[in-house]
This record gives structure tokens, C-alpha cells and sequence, in this order.
């Protein structure tokens, strides 16, 4: 259905791409073997940052991530941004392109964050129409993320992981599995992560986040895991990391961290600990 | 109350929201609010580093919010967000005790823009040296931007990048703007080359130049800022 020649994502370890790491990047890239760029961060006209992505497009492998697509908003999709997406993945041609189960756009206001929404057939049918539109648009398909909750809805009637498997039953596209956000999520809503990965249409992933979170807790006490990409990736996410790629198999598997940005060693030294892992899976 | 007001509001939570085991929503609503506006303060405080030097983290802050509040950003490339943040800042009556604060905002975004300007070819030294160059048409590169102020933007925003003071806080100053590789460049010009320049696009190089003396510094610095990309000198 859709054109499958840009080549794919190695299975191996990848990180986010941060301007400061250029250099040891194009020089030394250790166990890092393909990054993840912002899309909304390459759509000026020129300069360097433009530079920088054809340089390390022939370097590497390239996966761009959206954040701004507002795929589970009410809207419609903004017509312009996806016109400058389809702009840029037609000149650096990545190997994948993934977006967020979120909105982030309403009544023309762009929050510049991900954005929970209720899981009902109403925003099923949504969602649904706005991959299909991108995949359409994008001529290729896409991967789906999905996000890090923080509340919920009283008109939710379906499960996440259900609402996610039926997306790509209709659409076709993939998804892109952030542990992270699963450990984040279910921390939040006083659930067991285990139950949500063995519910999880593992068969669709294309891709995995690792990333760090931020603890703090409600006001009576609960716990409150915040999404912040800005540390290291904790043991128990490690954990759960290494159980599902043995259930799923080895998956290209980036490390997100996109605040508080570490030093290159040391985030090269989290890539190189995903790449053992993926090495060393044993499918059962 | 719908989330798109209230992420941009300090108090009210959406209807129709739960926390775990039936926990009221509110602190939890509270992380989507505080991840809207920090990031988006964020970003401005990455755009605006001087202004945020000049004025301090907490008035930045509010002031920022309050920006952000009246001209939320309508497209997810915020790279171009805050082009009118110097408007703001000169209609922000708390703003009024730093009278060169917008300008330095306009300075500040203008070298955003020229960061992100398309890559363009410029023309050869050879060009101006046509016998009929007074009635050609120049085009300068999509970076070069002219800021005119009544106060030394320049020095104020050169000490602030240096971690100094400016020796003076008075005196107007026009500033250009220019990238002749992957920086963009900030240097002072005169009145009358910001006159020249802000008459360029819509004059021949012989008509615009009667707005100063002496065409050569500014050619001169133009050509080495690689910022001039087609001379169409008519036949």
C-alpha cells in the first residue's frame, strides 16, 4: 500500500538528536546507530540546523518524530504543517516517521504539549480519519506513540491498548511502544504495567522509547510520574524493557532525553545498554 | 470549562476528569498547565536570552505569560514564535522603566529569523564593477533585516552577550542584520546606511543611494557579509 523504499530503522540502539552532540555524532558515534529528530525543528528555510540533518542523513539512519501533528484533536489537521512534513520527509527521506496518540492544536492555538484524550468510538473514528489522512498525505505509513497520562476521562469506555490495536486494524499504520510512558502511565493511574505490556499489540511495534521521568506525588500521597526527558531511564523501566523485547523480539530502540541534556558519553553509554539487551534477546 | 482556556488560565480544572480510584483530577490537570506554559516560557527564554539577562528570571517569567496568554502560538514551529514579542514588551507598562527592551526583543528575533533563513548564492565582487550598476535592481539575501532604535541596541545587546555594561544608554543606533554562513551577524550601521538599505528593494542602487554619502562601507560590507544574491542591471 505504501512505498516501503526508504529502508528501515536498524535493529539497534538510537538516541535524540541534540545539535550540542554534532560532532562526536559524525566522528564517533560508539553504539549509536540511527537518531530521531523533531520534525518541527527542520521545517525553517536554511541554516544550519538543515545543514546539520543532510549531513547526518548520510551518516545514519533517520527517524523523524512529530510532535505537532495534533493527530487525536478535534480539529481537523492542519493542512500547512502537513504540507511542511510531507516537505521534509520528500527531501531527507528517513527510514521512519512517527507521531502521538495526543492532540496538542485546538481552535488554531498550538500548546506545545501532548494532550490527553477519552478512548471512545467517537475519538476512535477520529483518530482513525487523521492517520488515515497523514499515511494518504506522507505516502508511507507511520507509527504511533503511545502517550503518558496524567488523568482520566469519565466518558472513556474502551482500554488503551484496545483503542491502539483497533487503530491499526483500520489504518495499517505501526506503533512505536514507549515503555517509559507505560511505566509513567500506569504509575499514575494505580496500575500494573505488566498487565498493560501483555494487553499491548506488540505485533504492530516498529520502534521503542526509553526515556526518564520525573516522581512526585498527589496530594495525598500518590504517586505522580511526569514524562520529562530529563535523566536517565530508571532500573524498573530497564526491567520492563528487557521482558517485552524477549516476548516481541529485539525493536530499534531510542533514547529520549531532551532536557537537562547529558554529556555525549553518558548518553551514549544508555544506547549502549539498550544495543546489549537487544543483542543478548532470547525470543520465548 | 474546556482544556484549551484552561491550560492557558491559572485556576480552573476541565469537567470530566478523574484521578486514580476516583482521586479528584485537579493536581494532576495541574502537570498539563504547568508542561504548556513552562515550555512555552521556555522557548521564549531560549529566543529572548537578552531580554531575559536584562530584566531577570521572574519578571521574564510573567512577563512571557502574559505574552503567551494574549499571543498563544498558532503553529507547532515555534522557531518563529514571538516576532511581535517587541511590540509587546513596548506596550507592557510594567516593561516602561527599560525603554530599549522591545527593541532588543526585535534584535533578538531578528536574528532568529536570519538563523532560519533560506541558503542562497551571493553574487561576485565583479558585479559592481558594471559601467550601468546606478540603474541596476540589487536583492539582498532573506537574512539581512534592518533594527532601528532611539536608544544603542547595538551596545546594550553586545555588553549583554559579553557579560558587560554598555558604556551608554542613550543615542539611537541602527543595527544590521546578516548570514554570511551559519551565524548570523549584528553590526552598527549609520542612519543614513539604514535609510539606504530600507530603501533598496523598492529603488535602483543609483536612486536608493542618495540617502547617504558614502555607498562604499555599505557595499563594501554587504559583498563580505555575502548578503547581496542578484544585481539585474537592466539592457
Amino acid at each position: 500500500m505504501f512505498d516501503m523504499s526508504r529502508g528501515h530503522l536498524p535493529t539497534a540502539a538510537g538516541v535524540g538528536f541534540k545539535p550540542q552532540h554534532y560532532n562526536e555524532i559524525i566522528s564517533a558515534p560508539g553504539a549509536v546507530r540511527w537518531v530521531e529528530v523533531h520534525a518541527e525543528n527542520y521545517m525553517g528555510d536554511g541554516g544550519r540546523p538543515l545543514a546539520q540533518l543532510r549531513a547526518l542523513s548520510e551518516r545514519m539512519p533517520i527517524s523523524v518524530h512529530g510532535v505537532g501533528l495534533s493527530i487525536g484533536g478535534s480539529d481537523p489537521l492542519d493542512q500547512d504543517h502537513l504540507d511542511r512534513l510531507k516537505h521534509l520527509l520528500g527531501w531527507l527521506q528517513p527510514a521512519s516517521f512517527s507521531e502521538h496518540l495526543a492532540w496538542s492544536s485546538h481552535g488554531g492555538v498550538y500548546f506545545n504539549d501532548l494532550l490527553p484524550l477519552p478512548y471512545t468510538a467517537k475519538t476512535l473514528a477520529r483518530v482513525v480519519d487523521h492517520i488515515d489522512a497523514v499515511q494518504e498525505t506522507l505516502g508511507q505509513r507511520m507509527l504511533l506513540e503511545n502517550p503518558s497520562v496524567y488523568v482520566g476521562f469519565d466518558e472513556t469506555d474502551m482500554e488503551e491498548t484496545d483503542f491502539l490495536a483497533e487503530i491499526v486494524r483500520r489504518t495499517g499504520c505501526g506503533l512505536l511502544l514507549d515503555i517509559n510512558n507505560v511505566f509513567v502511565s500506569c504509575t499514575n493511574q494505580c496500575r500494573d504495567p505488566h498487565d498493560y505490556l501483555a494487553q499491548f499489540p506488540l505485533g504492530a511495534v516498529g520502534e521503542v522509547h526509553l526515556g526518564g521521568h520525573d516522581a512526585d506525588e498527589d496530594l495525598d500521597g500518590t504517586p505522580l510520574l511526569i514524562d520529562a526527558h530529563g535523566s536517565e531511564v530508571v532500573d524498573p523501566v530497564w526491567a520492563l524493557y528487557e521482558e517485552t523485547i524477549t516476548r516481541m523480539g529485539p525493536k530499534p530502540t531510542l533514547i529520549e532525553w531532551d532536557n537537562n541534556i547529558p554529556d555525549w558519553d553518558m548518553l551514549e553509554e544508555e544506547a549502549a545498554r539498550a544495543g546489549t539487551i537487544l543483542r543478548g534477546a532470547h525470543v520465548t | 470549562m474546556g482544556w484549551d482556556s484552561a491550560l492557558l488560565t491559572p485556576d480552573d480544572t476541565p469537567s470530566g476528569l478523574t484521578g486514580p480510584r476516583d482521586r479528584p483530577p485537579t493536581r494532576r490537570f495541574d502537570v498539563y498547565r504547568n508542561n504548556v506554559m513552562s515550555s512555552l516560557v521556555g522557548a521564549m527564554r531560549d529566543g529572548f536570552s537578552v531580554v531575559h539577562r536584562l530584566v531577570g528570571e521572574d519578571f521574564f517569567a510573567a512577563m512571557a505569560a502574559e505574552f503567551i496568554r494574549r499571543s498563544p502560538p498558532r503553529s507547532p514551529c515555534l522557531s518563529h514564535y514571538g516576532a511581535d514579542f517587541g511590540d509587546f514588551i513596548a506596550g507592557f507598562p510594567p516593561a516602561a522603566s527599560v525603554p530599549y527592551l522591545g527593541d532588543i526583543a526585535r534584535l533578538e528575533f531578528a536574528l532568529r529569523r536570519a538563523y532560519h533563513a533560506a541558503d542562497v548564492t551571493p553574487v561576485g565582487q565583479e558585479v559592481l564593477a558594471d559601467p550601468d550598476i546606478a540603474r541596476a535592481r540589487l536583492t539582498l539575501a532573506p537574512a539581512v533585516q534592518v533594527i532601528s532604535s532611539a536608544y544603542p541596541v547595538f551596545d546594550i545587546w553586545r555588553a549583554n552577550m559579553d557579560r558587560s555594561a554598555p558604556s551608554t544608554l542613550s543615542g539611537a543606533q541602527s543595527v544590521l542584520v546578516t548570514r554570511p554562513d551559519w551565524d548570523p551577524v549584528a553590526e552598527p550601521i549609520t542612519q543614513a546606511e539604514a535609510n539606504f538599505l530600507s530603501a533598496l528593494p523598492n529603488q535602483t542602487l543609483g536612486e536608493a543611494a542618495v540617502h547617504t554619502d558614502d555607498l562604499a562601507p555599505i557595499l563594501a560590507r554587504l559583498m563580505a557579509r555575502k548578503s547581496i544574491i542578484n544585481v539585474e542591471v537592466p539592457a
